[in-house]
C-alpha cells in the first residue's frame, strides 16, 4: 500500500510534528519547550481574537447561505420536465472550474470604488452613494462571502443532484398522488432522503471555511484593518511573514484542528438526532 | 392540472435559475470583455468591449514568461494529476476490495486527518522540504498531494459499485492482482475517473498556498502565482491581468467542456 506509506510521511509525520511544535517557544529555528506559553498567548492575542471571530463569522453565514441555495437549485434542476436542465446545471456549476487566481482578480474589478457593480446599483437606483466594498470593514466581509459563495454552490449542487438521481421516482409519484405539495414533498422526502450526503457536505465546507485562506489574501489581503483576516492567513503571516515564530503557529493551528473536530462531531448529532 | 398556484412556482422557479445561471456565468462575460478594455475603463465599470486587447495581450506577454510559466503549471498539473489518481484509486480500490481486520479503523484514521488544516500542515511540511534540500522543486509541490484522503474516500465509495464478480473472473483467468487493477478495474470505472480528474486537475492548477510557500523564483512559478502576482497592490493594470485571467482559467474550462458528460456518470457512482 503505498498511497499509505505516502501518507505516513506526508500527513502523519507533520501532523505529530506539528503538535509537538505548537509547545515549543522561539523565534525563527530555536526552539525551546515552553508548556502552555503559546495558549496562554492565544488568550491574550488581539490579532488571533479577531482572526477567530471573522472566521467564524465567515462559516455561520456563508455555509448555511450556500448549502441552501445548492439544495433548492439541485431540487429544481432535478424535476425532469423542467426545461433547459443541462444548460443550468452547467452554468451554476461553471464558477468551481475558473482558477482562484482568474476570479478574486474579476471580483476585484466588479467590485471596484467606481466598477460595474457599483455603476448598475447607481443606474438602477438602488443606492444613491457607491458602496466601499473593499475599503469597509463590513463590505469586504461581504465581499468574501458573496465570493466563496459564487465559487463553490454549484460544486455542492452537483453532490445534491447526483444523491437525488438514486431516491426512486415511485415516492414522489405516490406522493403526488396521496396530494402532497410540492414544499412538503421537498421537506418530508428530499431532505430526509439526502440526510448522508447534506451531512457530508456541510462538514467538508466546515472544513474548508475554517481553512479559509485564498479569497481573502487575494480579495483584500485581510483588510481593511484585518476585517478579513482569518485563522489561516494568520498562521500564514505568523510563519511566513512577520519573524518566523513556527511554535505559536503551530498552536493557532490546533485551534482550527479542535474547532474542526467540535463542529463535525456537533454536525453529526444533528443529522443521527433528525433521523431518530 | 395547471392551476395558477403550480404556474406560479414555474415562472418562478426558472426566474430563480435564470438569475442564478446570470450570476454564475456574468463574470466570465465581464472578464472576456474586460480584457479588451484599458485599465481605467475596467475600473470605471465600462460594460462594452473596447480597442486594447493585443495592447493588453502585449504587456502580459511583456511581463510574464508565458511558455515557461504555461510548462510549469502544466507539467505541475499534469504529473500532480495522473499520480494522485493513480496512487489514491489504489488505496481506494485496496480499502474495499481487501478485507483484514485493520480495514475500518484505518479507514476511520484517514477520515480523521482529512479534518486537519493544511495551515497545521505548512510549517512541518515546509522544514521537511527544506531538509529534503526540495525548496523550490516540482517535487515539493506534488508529493504531499499525490496521497489525497478526499480522493480516497471518493475512489473508495465508487469501489462499491464495481461488480466483485469480475474481480473473482479475472483470477481465475490468472490475472496478477495489479493486472486486474490495471486492465481491469481502471477501464470499468472510466466514469469515475474522469469526475475524478475533473477535481483533482483543478486542485492542481489552481492551488495557491503551497506552491506560494515552496516556490521561490520566478522561472519557477506557476501561473496562477504568477497571475496573482501581477494582481497585487492596490492598482494593478487590470487589463493585462484579465488576459492572464482568461489563459489561466481556459484549460480547467476545456477539461470540464470535455469530461462533462462522463463527470455527471462518476459523480452518480461514487455518492450511491
Amino acid at each position: 500500500m503505498p498511497a499509505l506509506v505516502l501518507l505516513g510521511i506526508f500527513m502523519i509525520y507533520p501532523i505529530l510534528w506539528s503538535l509537538w511544535m505548537s509547545f515549543q517557544v522561539g523565534r525563527g529555528m530555536a526552539f525551546s519547550f515552553g508548556g502552555l506559553t503559546n495558549i496562554i498567548r492565544l488568550t491574550q492575542d488581539p490579532v488571533f481574537l479577531r482572526a477567530l471571530s471573522n472566521t467564524l463569522i465567515f462559516l455561520a453565514i456563508q455555509v448555511p447561505i450556500m448549502l441552501v441555495l445548492a439544495l433548492l437549485f439541485a431540487s429544481a434542476l432535478n424535476d425532469s420536465k423542467l426545461w433547459g436542465r443541462g444548460f443550468f446545471r452547467t452554468a451554476i456549476f461553471l464558477p468551481c472550474v475558473t482558477s482562484l487566481v482568474a476570479y478574486s482578480v474579476i471580483f476585484k474589478s466588479m467590485f471596484a470604488g467606481d466598477g460595474i457593480i457599483n455603476q448598475v446599483l447607481l443606474g438602477l437606483h438602488i443606492v444613491s452613494t457607491p458602496i466601499p466594498w473593499l475599503a469597509d470593514p463590513f463590505w469586504a466581509k461581504f465581499v468574501v462571502v458573496a465570493a466563496i459563495t459564487w465559487r463553490w454552490t454549484g460544486y455542492n449542487m452537483i453532490f445534491y443532484l447526483a444523491a437525488m438521481q438514486n431516491i426512486d421516482r415511485s415516492i414522489y409519484e405516490a406522493a403526488r398522488i396521496d396530494g402532497v405539495p410540492a414544499w412538503a414533498r421537498f421537506w418530508y422526502i428530499t431532505v430526509p432522503m439526502l440526510k448522508p450526503v447534506i451531512l457530508f457536505t456541510a462538514v467538508i465546507s466546515t472544513i474548508g471555511t475554517l481553512q479559509l485562506f485564498d479569497e481573502p489574501n487575494l480579495l483584500t489581503q485581510g483588510g481593511p484593518s484585518d476585517s478579513t483576516l482569518t485563522l489561516s492567513m494568520y498562521i500564514y503571516n505568523l510563519s511566513f511573514r512577520f519573524m518566523p515564530s513556527f511554535g505559536y503557529a503551530a498552536t493557532v493551528s490546533y485551534v482550527i484542528v479542535v474547532l474542526v473536530a467540535i463542529l463535525s462531531y456537533i454536525q453529526f448529532l444533528v443529522a443521527r438526532d433528525r433521523r431518530a | 392540472m395547471s392551476n395558477p398556484l403550480v404556474l406560479i412556482g414555474r415562472a418562478a422557479t426558472y426566474l430563480a435559475l435564470s438569475l442564478a445561471a446570470f450570476v454564475s456565468v456574468f463574470p466570465f462575460v465581464w472578464m472576456v470583455i474586460a480584457a479588451t478594455n484599458t485599465s481605467p475603463d475596467i475600473i470605471k465599470g465600462k460594460a462594452t468591449p473596447g480597442g486594447a486587447l493585443f495592447a493588453n495581450i502585449g504587456t502580459f506577454l511583456n511581463s510574464v514568461d508565458l511558455p515557461r510559466v504555461l510548462f510549469n503549471s502544466f507539467f505541475i498539473a499534469g504529473v500532480g494529476t495522473a499520480l494522485t489518481l493513480l496512487v489514491s484509486s489504489l488505496a481506494g480500490y485496496g480499502f474495499e476490495m481487501f478485507r483484514s481486520r485493520f480495514r475500518e479503523k484505518l479507514f476511520g484514521g484517514l477520515l480523521l486527518m482529512l479534518s486537519i488544516p493544511f495551515a497545521a500542515l505548512m510549517i512541518p511540511l515546509f522544514v521537511m522540504m527544506a531538509n529534503l534540500k526540495l525548496i523550490n522543486t516540482y517535487q515539493a509541490i506534488i508529493l504531499p498531494t499525490v496521497a489525497w484522503v478526499f480522493i480516497i474516500f471518493y475512489f473508495r465509495q465508487a469501489t462499491k459499485a464495481f461488480p466483485h464478480e469480475l474481480r473473482d473472473a479475472a483470477r481465475i483467468d490468472g490475472l496478477k492482482e495489479w493486472q486486474i487493477f490495471l486492465f481491469v478495474y481502471m477501464p470499468v470505472m472510466r466514469s469515475t475517473y474522469a469526475a475524478a480528474t475533473i477535481i483533482v486537475f483543478m486542485m492542481h492548477w489552481n492551488n495557491y498556498l503551497w506552491p506560494l510557500i515552496v516556490l521561490q523564483t520566478n522561472e519557477m512559478f506557476t501561473l496562477t502565482l504568477a497571475v496573482a502576482a501581477l494582481s497585487a497592490g492596490y492598482t494593478p493594470d487590470f487589463g493585462l491581468v484579465m488576459v492572464g485571467a482568461i489563459v489561466a482559467t481556459l484549460p480547467t474550462l476545456v477539461i470540464f467542456f470535455l469530461l462533462q458528460r462522463r463527470f455527471v456518470e462518476g459523480m452518480l457512482g461514487a455518492v450511491k
